[in-house]
Order: structure tokens, then sequence, then C-alpha cells
């Protein structure tokens, strides 16, 4: 278990590094004039001039690189033209656009993206775990072939769909809430969550169709085993089949999912924000990439493949934990 | 996304099925109902994305032309007319404020959806075979560098990568074209990983140890004996995809990075009818409707493919069933 430990720490370090040199390749070295776009397409060519002395565009590359990395670890220093910007570890860049440092502005906007995840997280795995087990239960009966339809039909509509008709209908026709608007959960929780009702029901509505397909096989799956049908054979009871032995089947494979998914929304639940107005982690990113904010999007970007670094190696993990016959390696 | 939850997308174990013969896919295809209607949605759309220039000819409209005298620029450019101005010049109507002719804006927009789709697709194919096969057949240190690759574009968030490099690439550069490249570069590693454990697996089977042992070398074993087996899992993992990239693009574009106008898509669409879904609501259902019946049927067409590749599979759509546990809850099995 250690060794398994060590050496997915190792490999999530080489795969962050490896994504760092990646994104400074890609947005700082590629669009090949940084110093205009940091300054702004009004600006003359001496302030150009001067933010390229500034950012330090004239050091070789690797210097460039090293110097970000060592923000990431130690905290850098920033010549702002009048005095030094010192920028703690771990420094991802300052904004072009509002001169704050990224790291902070990943911390204001976690909350609100992590209000509308946990939400929608909490009601998806309810959704989904418990549609996959009613149809296995009701298994060859109509039942299931509607819950069939229903999951296909949640797997095949975009979350930006389902959430613009959800807002028609819910908050302008029949005028049931308000547009969503976010309000933190510190300040007033019922606001925050009859605001975020909507996002979490569109977004839960999505992602269960997965957990109910990855339920249902799973389960079927374990109801075709050998030491099924022994239980079956010493009059054990459809219920307790389905509903115990069964089911059991199916929660490796839904924890680690989950562990993924949890992840990767972190970072990635941009539909979902822009469309309900969240200032998340997602929302800023696409003002970001608009403005073409570089500090801010490589920053994200990096976060967010932090989140799926770790949540790819917890899953492993709890897919170990709650399936013995898995093996680490 | 962990091999065991890969494994169970795919529906196969590693190298337990062989390779079956093209007209027993089709039997087993053919066999099930849904697979043929949604088969018939995708050709139907297909063929309207492919003849689009020849649909629009015989409507006698076309994407980009303005037409402001068929908005009411008093009511802020409302379509003037019933069903936002559907008439027998404009079968679907005109787009609010600007006047062009909706039909001829989707049925373009079907060739920019289905194009990005099947391209981005076969580009993840083409990369995830290739490094899959090339991680499964190498040596130690081969294996260890394209897997620890591999790691890497699974580490790569696919929405927030593609979004963000949208936007430093110069706006000259195709659109579709980028998006498409961008998707496929991204998002590989699904592929690869399933081809690599599916080619490990291979490579303990006795005709493989057979061709070794008769003298074939790596690349002919690979190319006579591995691809075939490699071609279920692989083609049950693509049909997967495409729909899934259908839903990037449009997302991309809905959130205003991908297709850029005069170019029409159905995202794009989604977000300029946001505001007009009280006074022209066929401008916003058409292209959200479109695009779930494409994705819809994608899928389901996908799901037909695995079932009839893989034989011993349940169909997850309940058509063709056979096995222990069909139709009788709690039958003897």
């Amino acid at each position: 278990m250690t060794g398994f430990l060590l050496r997915r720490l190792g490999g999530a370090v080489f795969v962050l590094l490896s994504l760092s040199v990646f994104l400074y390749l890609v947005f700082y070295v590629a669009p090949g004039n940084v110093a205009q776009i940091a300054c702004g397409p009004r600006c003359s060519p001496a302030q150009v001039a001067q933010v390229h002395e500034q950012l330090r565009l004239g050091d070789p590359l690797w210097l460039q690189y090293a110097h970000f990395v060592q923000g990431i670890f130690a905290g850098r220093d920033y010549s702002s033209g009048v005095g030094v910007l010192h920028c703690n570890a771990p420094c991802l860049g300052v904004s072009y656009q509002s001169d704050q440092q990224v790291t902070q502005l990943i911390l204001n906007k976690l909350p609100v993206t992590g209000s509308l995840v946990i939400g929608a997280f909490a009601l998806w795995l309810l959704l989904g775990v418990g549609t996959g087990v009613l149809s296995v239960w009701r298994r060859g009966r109509p039942t299931e072939r509607v819950l069939t339809w229903l999951t296909l039909a949640g797997t095949a509509t975009p979350v930006f769909v389902i959430g613009l008709l959800l807002i028609i209908v819910f908050c302008s026709t029949l005028q049931w809430l308000p547009f969503p608007t976010y309000v933190p959960f510190g300040e007033n929780p019922e606001q925050w969550a009859w605001n975020l009702l909507l996002a979490w029901v569109s977004l839960a509505a999505i992602e269960s169709a997965k957990y109910a397909r990855l339920t249902r096989s799973s389960m079927l799956e374990t109801l075709a085993e050998d030491h099924v049908r022994t239980f079956r054979a010493y009059g054990v009871s459809e219920r307790a089949l389905v509903g115990r032995h069964a089911l059991r089947g199916a929660v490796a494979p839904v924890i680690a999912l989950s562990a993924l998914d949890f992840g990767s929304m972190f970072g990635g639940a941009v539909l979902t924000e822009s469309l309900f107005g969240l200032p998340g982690l997602g929302r800023e990113l696409v003002e970001a990439v608009k403005v073409v904010d570089l500090p801010v999007v490589v920053g994200m970007v990096l976060v967010t493949g932090f989140f799926v670094v770790l949540a790819n190696a917890v899953a492993d993990l709890l897919y170990a934990v709650a399936d013995r016959r898995v093996v680490l390696s | 996304m962990s091999e065991a939850l890969l494994a169970q997308e795919v529906g196969t174990a590693p190298a337990a099925v062989p390779a079956s013969g093209a007209r027993q896919f089709w039997r087993r295809l053919r066999a099930q109902r849904s697979a043929v209607v949604a088969a018939s949605v995708v050709a139907f759309l297909v063929l309207v994305a492919l003849a689009a220039p020849l649909l629009t000819a015989l409507e006698g409209q076309d994407p980009n032309t303005f037409h402001p005298s068929l908005v009411d620029s008093a009511a802020g450019g409302v379509p003037l007319g019933s069903f936002g101005g559907i008439s027998a010049e404009h079968w679907l109507g005109v787009e609010p404020q600007t006047g062009r002719d909706l039909f001829a804006r989707i049925v373009y927009g079907a060739r920019v959806s289905l194009g990005v789709a099947v391209f981005a697709t076969l580009l993840q194919v083409f990369l995830g075979v290739v490094i899959g096969l090339a991680a499964g057949l190498g040596n130690r240190a081969v294996d260890q560098v394209l897997s620890r690759i591999t790691d890497v574009n699974v580490a790569m968030p696919l929405m927030v990568i593609a979004l963000a490099l949208l936007a430093v690439v110069p706006p000259e550069f195709p659109r579709p074209v980028l998006i498409a490249l961008v998707v496929g570069l991204i998002n590989w590693a699904g592929t690869s990983k399933i081809v690599r454990a599916q080619t490990l697996a291979l490579k303990s089977l006795d005709y493989v140890s057979a061709a070794r042992l008769s003298g074939w070398g790596k690349w002919k074993i690979a190319h006579r004996e591995m691809l075939p087996s490699l071609a279920a899992p692989v083609i049950t993992y693509a049909a997967l995809l495409v729909p899934q990239n259908i839903t990037v693009e449009a997302a991309l574009s809905f959130l205003g990075v991908g297709i850029k106008p005069p170019t029409p898509s159905w995202g794009q669409m989604l977000t300029d009818a946001d505001v007009w879904y009280q006074a022209a609501p066929s401008y916003l259902l058409i292209p959200a409707a479109l695009l779930f019946v494409t994705v819809l049927a994608l899928t389901v067409l996908g799901e037909g493919v695995r079932t009839a590749l893989d034989p011993r599979s349940q169909s997850r759509l309940g058509g063709v069933r056979r096995g222990l546990l069909s139709r009788r809850k709690g039958g003897a099995q």
C-alpha cells in the first residue's frame, strides 16, 4: 500500500510538471507577443517594451519557466514599475487584467464551485444509484424500459440545454424560482439553496444517467456470478439478492467514478456555472479566456489538472479498498 | 479514467472477444430494433449535412443573407409572422434580428456538428490506437514513456484546455478544423488505454505466440494478428466518442469560443436564442431538439454496435436479450 501511494505520488508530480511545461509552452511561448497581450491592445510600443522588461520576457525560456515553477513552490517577486510585488507560494502568477494574484483569485472562487458540485453530487448519487437499483429490481418489466430510456435521454442531453429549459420554465414562465444569482452560504443558507437548486438539478440530471448505467451493469454482472446462484439456491429472497448482494458489486465502480467526477467537476463545471451565472472557477476561466488573461488561464488549467490527477489516484485507491479483489500496482 | 471503469464502458474484458466477421456483426446489429431506428436517423442527418447546398437551393435560400424586411425592427427584431416567421419561403422561419433563414442555418449547422465530431473522433482513435499499440508491444522503456504521456493526457481537462487553447490561436485559423484538432489531441487517452490493455492481454494468447515462433516481426504481428482483435473494443469506444464530441463542440460554441459567426453551429444558435425564447421560441427549440435527437441517435447506435460486437453482453436497451438474466426475474438460471 505504501509503495503504491509513493509511486502514485511520484507519478502525479511528474504528470503535473509535464502539464505545466506543456501549458507554459502553449500559452507563454507560442503566442509570441506576450507583452502585447499582457499590456492590452491599446498600449503604445513604449508601454509594451516596459511590460516586456517587467515580465522578464528577455530571459532565456528555461529561466522564465524556472521562475514560473519557483513561484509555485517558493513564491516570487514581480517588479510592477513602482515597487516590488511579492507573490507567496503557491504563486501562479498575477492577472494581467486585475493585477490580482491568481492563487487568491482561485481561492475566492472555490466556495462557489464547491457549493455547486457538492449539492449536485449528493443529488446525482442518490438519483443515479436509485435508478440503477430500481431498474435491476424491475428488470424485464415496463419500469425497466422506461428507466433505461430516461437514462439514455439524460446521457444525450447537453447540460446547457436542460439548464436553459429549466430556467425558462421555472424562472420565467411559472416564476416559481428567482433567476439564479449566487448568495454565499454564510450570508443566507436558505437563499443559497434556492438559488442553486436549478443548477444542482440540471447537473444531477445529466450526471445521474451515467451512474444509473454503471450501477445497473455492475449489478447485473454480479447477479450472473456463481455465488449469487448459490444464494438463490439456498432460498435467499430476490429482494436480498438485489438489495444486498448485487448492490455490493456496484459499490466499488460507483465510488471510483464519483471520485473521478468530483475531481474533474471542480475545474470543469464551466457550462453550468456560465449558464446559471455562478461566479465560480469555470465562469472565471471563460471570462479570462475571452480577454486572454494568460496567467489566470494557465493557473486555472493547472489547478484543474491537479484536481483530476488527485481524483484519479483517489479513485484507484478507493476502488481497491472497496473491492478486495483488486491488487494495487 | 481508471482501467476498471473503462472496461465497464467498453463492456469487454480484454481479449475475451474473438474478432467476428463483418457479416455476423451486421446480422446482430439488424436484430436490434432500436439500433436500426437510430442508424436510420443518423443516416438521415448525415445525408442532410452532405446535401446542405442542395437542400438550401431547393428552398431558395442561403444561410448568410440578411432579411431585415422579415423582422419587426420596432419590436427589437422579432420575426414577423407566426412560429418565428415560418412560410413557404422560409421553412423553419427566420433568425430574430438578422432575418437569416433558419432552415439553411440548421442544415449547414449539421455539417459543422457532424463534421467536427467525426474528424475529432478519427483523430482520437488514430492516436489512441497507434500509441496504445506501441505501448503494448514495445519494450519496458517505450511502455513507460508512452504510459506517462497517456497519464498527462488524462490529466488534461477537456473543456478547460479546449477553452484556453481556442483563446490563443489566431482567429484566422478555420474554427471547425481547430476544434476537431484540439478535441482529438486532448482526448485520446481513453482509446490508448483500452488498446494497450487489450494488446498486453493478446500478447500471451496462443495464436500470437505461434505467429512469433514462426518468425514474424512485431509489426507484422501487430498488423495481421492484433488489429483485427482490437477492432471490437475500439469501434465500441469510438461509437461512444462521436456523440460526446458533438456535445463538446456545441458546448464550446455555446460558450462563445467555438464556431464563430457567420459559420452556423447549433450550440452557437442556442446562445443567441437564450434571449429570444419568449418572442421566438422556435429559434431555441429547433437547435435544442436537433442536438438532443442527434446525440440520442448516436448513443443508441453506439449501444447497438457494442451489443453486436460483444455477443456475451446484455443489450442495455433491452432489444436483444439472451443469457442468464433474461426476462423472468428470479427464475431459475
